[in-house]
């Protein structure tokens, strides 16, 4: 990456798309749009003379090397170490609502399991008329659904629940990915296996080094879980569970097991560790709330933020966000220039999917003076997303789990953006 | 789940036509079919064997509990071996590794401590998930026995097993009961946080003109900057 040396460029500037170029674009200003002249008109450029690379000799493609920032990142004061992380999702650079399988967010616990699909196997037991046992081949049988789900950890922007701490949505709010899964509706395996009357918890539990367990109710489980084993079309990357994850829509990714095993159905929840010692939300008054499931209404501004500042200075601008909901469809979306004072309703454009990542756009002509940048999801249950001062009222700042308040990023004139809390 | 009003043979006739289907070109009959709860006899029964081996979990009730028995004393030289290094001697904890001990009488104040002993609600999450996850890089290693002891030591390092003799197993395991049982309350957000459901959000003057409060700039913790990092932590 070449030196920041432009002053409309700080260091903090670093992510920013592209950064060599733009980097070069800001410090030649006579040229129009930066680069190398000779590859420019009237030129002929070099790659339409000589011939590029032929087929399959990138056998499985990948981004532009020009793309190469461009990639999952992780916080490394977070955890002690990279096996039981977290890397997040590159939002700002990303547009409409899927999510690349090569940068959809990793959480494991005990690093990625590197499985054989041979060897792997599903079991299903407990109060089940029918125990079964499944290779991969044998899941990929059963009728096939295909749904887009977003995938949020419940611990999305939990390290903001003080104030703001982390300069870029990568950051605060990339624990989120959205994909296209196909696999066979969990509604499919119980039948087969036959629930019995009395089976009302499903153990979930993966086949990684951690060995991750966590209760679902049986409601949940037949009303619209997957289990996956594509995600948009491809097998199931690695990272994210391969050869087959749990998919629960709506619900915090905690539940989505990856690398599943077995699923056991009893009568009872376990209270296995991820459902008390975490993914509990610690209140106030000392009390903490449980089986905090459904991921609430939320949204962010992907682009300008701080990873992507504004560069082209006042003029069109163009505000692109996502929002979603675990309890359904996003109804709208509103836009605030001056951190909340007044809302102008939001573009959305691509489908409108449940428990979907919905993106929106906000088009203005910006006059070069400083904004305070914020975004305001509405879902269909009604639910409209609470500044930080109503949730933080509630909840306090101990929860760790659930922030779904509203973000603010400032604006400054010179383009640069950074996170800040507003009152 | 929806479950069928047939009897049981009414049932595997069902199935049995279903599986036809299947042989069949045609899978028409079996989309008509929904209700009898379609069967596609694919996959089969794991052996008692192969259930035992996978079937580790535990629950509060005690289901699921091994037979087995370990010693507080037996578990702290386990845990010195194989544990200490991260959660430190005394589940005090290393670096950003869990602590496992401590922490009574911090969850309402600035800066909570969940522990075992402060937070846990059960002492069998502790059995169930060091069986299932510990040692850290070599999971499911030790013998039941030794997963007894270890669970008896950091239920021990929590002072909810104070005599250093005792010997933890299947028989005594929910006599045990954790402080923080009753610091649980279900889910409760359609109720407390009604107000966030709303007609028709406010568009125009909602609030007084705002200030900058906070800046993650003066926090300076975003990766690749080149300055001291100080955190607030989140696990």
């Amino acid at each position: 990456m070449s030196k920041m040396d432009s002053p409309r460029q700080s260091r903090r500037n670093f992510l920013a798309a592209g950064a060599g170029v733009a980097a070069s674009v800001l410090a030649k200003p006579a040229l129009a749009g930066g680069g190398n002249p000779a590859n420019q008109p009237p030129n002929v450029p070099e790659w339409s003379k000589a011939l590029g690379e032929g087929v399959a000799v990138r056998p499985y493609g990948k981004p532009s090397k020009f793309e190469k920032d461009v990639v999952r990142r992780d916080v490394e004061w977070l955890t002690a170490s990279r096996e039981s992380s977290v890397s997040f999702t590159p939002l700002h650079e990303l547009e409409g609502i899927i999510t690349p399988n090569g940068l959809c967010f990793e959480r494991h616990h005990g690093g990625i399991a590197e499985i054989d699909p041979a060897d792997h196997r599903l079991m299903i037991h407990g109060l089940v008329e029918r125990p079964l046992i499944l290779t991969l081949e044998e899941l990929k049988r059963y009728p096939r659904v295909n749904r887009i789900h977003f995938m949020e950890c419940a611990a999305n922007s939990g390290m903001e629940w003080r104030g703001a701490q982390l300069n870029g949505c990568q950051f605060t709010h990339g624990m989120i990915h959205c994909v296209q899964y196909t696999g066979v509706s969990l509604r499919t395996l119980l039948e087969e296996a036959g629930v019995k009357t009395n089976g009302k918890w499903l153990l979930v539990e993966g086949a990684d080094a951690a060995a991750m367990d966590r209760s679902l109710p049986i409601e949940k489980a037949l009303d619209d879980c997957i289990i996956a084993y594509k995600m948009n079309g491809e097998a199931l990357y690695p990272e994210q569970g391969y050869p087959m994850r749990l998919v629960v829509p709506g619900w915090q990714g905690n539940l989505w097991v990856k690398w599943l095993r077995r699923i056991k159905v009893g009568d009872q929840p376990w209270h296995t560790r991820e459902e008390t010692s975490k993914y509990t939300d610690l209140l106030p008054n000392g009390k903490a709330r449980r089986f905090t499931w459904s991921m609430d209404a939320k949204s962010v501004i992907t682009s300008p933020s701080p990873q992507a500042p504004i560069k082209h200075g006042k003029g069109f601008t163009i505000v692109s966000g996502l929002a979603w909901s675990g309890n359904g469809k996003v109804k709208r979306v509103d836009v605030s220039l001056d951190g909340g004072r007044n809302w102008w309703p939001a573009r959305i454009d691509g489908p409108v999917l449940d428990k979907a990542l919905t993106r929106f756009y906000y088009e203005f002509d910006w006059n070069g003076e400083p904004l305070l940048l914020q975004s305001r999801v509405q879902d269909e249950t009604g639910y409209v997303q609470p500044s930080k001062a109503e949730l933080r009222k509630i909840r306090g700042v101990n929860s760790i789990y659930h922030n779904n308040g509203i973000q603010t990023w400032h604006v400054q004139a010179n383009g640069e953006v950074e996170n800040v809390e507003v009152a | 789940m929806v479950r069928s009003r047939m009897s049981k043979s009414l049932k595997f006739i069902a199935g049995a036509l279903v599986a036809c289907a299947l042989a069949a070109p045609s899978l028409a009959q079996q989309k008509t079919d929904v209700k009898a709860g379609p069967r596609y006899h694919i996959g089969r029964a794991p052996t008692a064997d192969e259930i035992r081996g996978w079937d580790i979990d535990v629950r509060p009730d005690g289901q699921g509990l091994p037979e087995g028995k370990g010693s507080v004393a037996q578990g702290e030289k386990l845990f010195m071996d194989n544990c200490s290094t991260c959660h430190g001697e005394f589940g005090e904890g290393n670096g950003r590794w869990p602590v496992l001990a401590g922490g009574k009488g911090s969850l309402t104040s600035d800066n909570p401590v969940k522990t075992v002993g402060s937070y846990w609600p059960y002492a069998s999450t502790v059995f169930d998930y060091v069986r299932h996850a510990m040692p850290y890089g070599n999971a499911e290693s030790f013998s039941v026995d030794e997963y007894y002891a270890l669970v008896a030591y950091v239920l021990y390092l929590n002072d909810v097993i104070t005599d250093q003799n005792f010997e933890l197993s299947n028989k005594n395991f929910t006599t045990i009961k954790m402080p923080n049982e009753q610091g649980f309350v279900m889910d409760d957000r359609a109720a407390t946080e009604k107000s966030f459901w709303q007609k028709d959000p406010c568009m125009k003057d909602c609030i007084a003109p705002v200030k900058i409060t906070a800046r993650a700039a003066a926090i300076d913790v975003t990766p690749e900057d080149s300055k001291d990092k100080k955190s607030r932590g989140v696990e």
